[in-house]
């Protein structure tokens, strides 16, 4: 494996390597608070075209807990604003011998295209491609299920999770269908009509309108945030009336069984999709998923630039 | 395993395995660096013994059966997998990584004995002593292997040999254990290139 661009590139093998990889990984540095000197002298440049605190940190916290130089490159005030084109840049990064470029961009496509144009000898990690894909953030997901549902496991057999609100504008939701997928799990998206993509019948999962009739099946709940700023239209009447058809709250909660877990990939909008006594509640693994966020990009670096694929 | 098998790309090269030592030699050598240990290390209350994976954690572990069974005391044993500390990384594909696992008691001030199947290049054990860095500070570090065949790149030594296997570079030597390999015997596998 030389990219991580897209979960539909992954077998079950190829996923199962990661999380075991990510699960050992968990266990040598505490939960990535210990330094590694795996990916000593190697240059991973975070290439940013989009806004994302959360994510650019997890990645550049991955790389440094793996002793890899990190170049952090932001669209902002950089060439790019100047004009510069992702071929141009990518030829300037390929110069300045980067061995991984990690890449966020509004364009679905942008981290294969990068990949694939034969610009780059680097390995390029998809961090988030317009309503694409995000695959570390779905393989995080991933770990923290398996941590709590199904610890070990070789598949998700017999679970069931709901994958409630904006999925149309969503490529974390994108990655967890298809990831959950691929490891055997039931996946039921729940939403208004306006916000589920079209062509949603041929996903693997079931789709349903209404929350409330699902929630005592759930062994996972995923709330996705209400994303306002890629909203060009009116996709719903009101943000209470969202919250109150879709939103989970305190009441909604109590419906799932007792071992059910709640999830949210973040920024939460409190209020919104989920409540904030639902988010800080037991049931709530949301602050978990950002630490196996990093122990997943960890695993993700140390496979693909940690050894050298051209000896094989 | 059969005496000899064409390799699967070089049509002109073959494959000869010569069997070293059987389960009572092992067994044997296995009693006898216990007895060396127990000989040697002033405090065996203070030993922790860690295996490195694969087959070094199935040795440590009949090592501290031995080590018990002399001194009828419980001896700690874990593991320590040495992959992310690797120097040679970069010469092959990314492995998948095995497990770490140290003992509750962890190994600050322990005598450690570090336990391998083959010292070869002693590489392996160089990225142990620094993979063992990131856990404590042991008292003392040994080194036990079941095999040594020589040919190091670096100055480092085992204090307990099971056997030394003189070899040249074109042999390989394969330990078989009986809780991964089902067997446990030791072989030496020489591949001769036929003009």
């Amino acid at each position: 494996m030389k990219h991580l661009l897209s979960v539909q590139e992954l077998s079950r093998a190829g996923t199962l390597r990661i999380l075991d990889t990510a699960l050992e990984l968990n266990q040598v540095t505490d939960g990535g608070t210990k330094i590694l000197p795996t990916l000593r002298g190697r240059t991973v440049v975070n290439l940013f075209y989009e806004d994302s605190t959360r994510t650019r940190i997890s990645f550049e916290r991955a790389a440094k807990r793996l002793s890899a130089d990190v170049v952090t490159f932001s669209a902002k005030g950089s060439s790019v604003s100047k004009g510069e084109s992702l071929k141009d840049t990518a030829l300037t990064l390929n110069a300045m011998g980067a061995d991984m470029i990690v890449v966020r961009h509004p364009s679905p496509g942008a981290a294969h295209r990068l990949a694939h144009a034969g610009w780059l000898e680097s390995s390029v990690l998809n961090a988030g491609d317009g309503k694409h894909e995000h695959p570390t953030q779905a393989l995080g997901d991933a770990f923290t299920l398996r941590a709590h549902l199904r610890p070990g496991a070789k598949d998700f057999a017999g679970l069931t999770i709901g994958i409630v609100g904006d999925v149309l504008h969503s490529r974390v939701a994108r990655s967890n269908i298809f990831l959950l997928g691929i490891l055997g799990a039931k996946v039921i998206v729940i939403g208004p009509p306006t916000l589920l993509p079209v062509g949603i019948e041929n996903w693997p999962c079931e789709v349903s309108y209404s929350l409330d009739a699902y929630l005592p099946e759930l062994d996972a709940i995923m709330m996705l945030r209400v994303q306002q700023e890629r909203m060009n239209g009116t996709f719903f009447p009101s943000e209470l009336e969202y919250s109150r058809t879709f939103g989970l709250n305190r009441k909604r909660a109590r419906e799932l069984p007792e071992h059910a877990i709640v999830m949210h990939p973040g920024p939460m909008n409190r209020g919104v999709e989920i409540t904030a006594e639902v988010a800080d509640s037991a049931q709530s693994v949301i602050t978990e998923q950002v630490v196996n966020g990093l122990v997943v990009r960890m695993a993700s670096m140390y496979l693909l630039i940690g050894g050298n694929v051209s000896v094989a | 395993m059969s005496e000899s098998s064409p390799g699967a790309s070089a049509g002109s090269s073959r494959t000869n395995n010569r069997m070293v030592a059987d389960p009572e030699d092992i067994s044997r050598m296995l009693r006898r660096l216990a007895h060396q240990v127990v000989e040697n290390v002033k405090d065996v209350t203070n030993i922790v013994i860690i295996g490195i994976p694969t087959r070094g954690v199935p040795i440590a572990e009949r090592l501290a059966k031995n080590i018990r069974d002399i001194e009828k005391i419980s001896i700690p044993v874990g593991s320590l997998d040495v992959t992310l500390f690797r120097d040679d990384l970069q010469m092959r594909p990314s492995k998948a990584l095995e497990q770490t696992r140290l003992p509750a008691g962890g190994i600050d001030g322990k005598t450690v004995i570090l336990v391998d199947d083959v010292l070869f290049s002693g590489r392996t054990i160089r990225a142990a002593l620094d993979a063992m860095n990131e856990y404590g500070r042991p008292a003392v570090v040994q080194l036990a292997v079941l095999v040594d065949r020589g040919h190091r790149e670096l100055p480092i030594r085992p204090d307990y040999v099971g056997k030394n296997l003189p070899t040249s570079l074109n042999e390989k030597v394969s330990v078989q254990i009986s809780e991964i390999d089902s067997v446990d015997q030791i072989v030496i596998q020489s591949t001769t290139e036929q003009l």
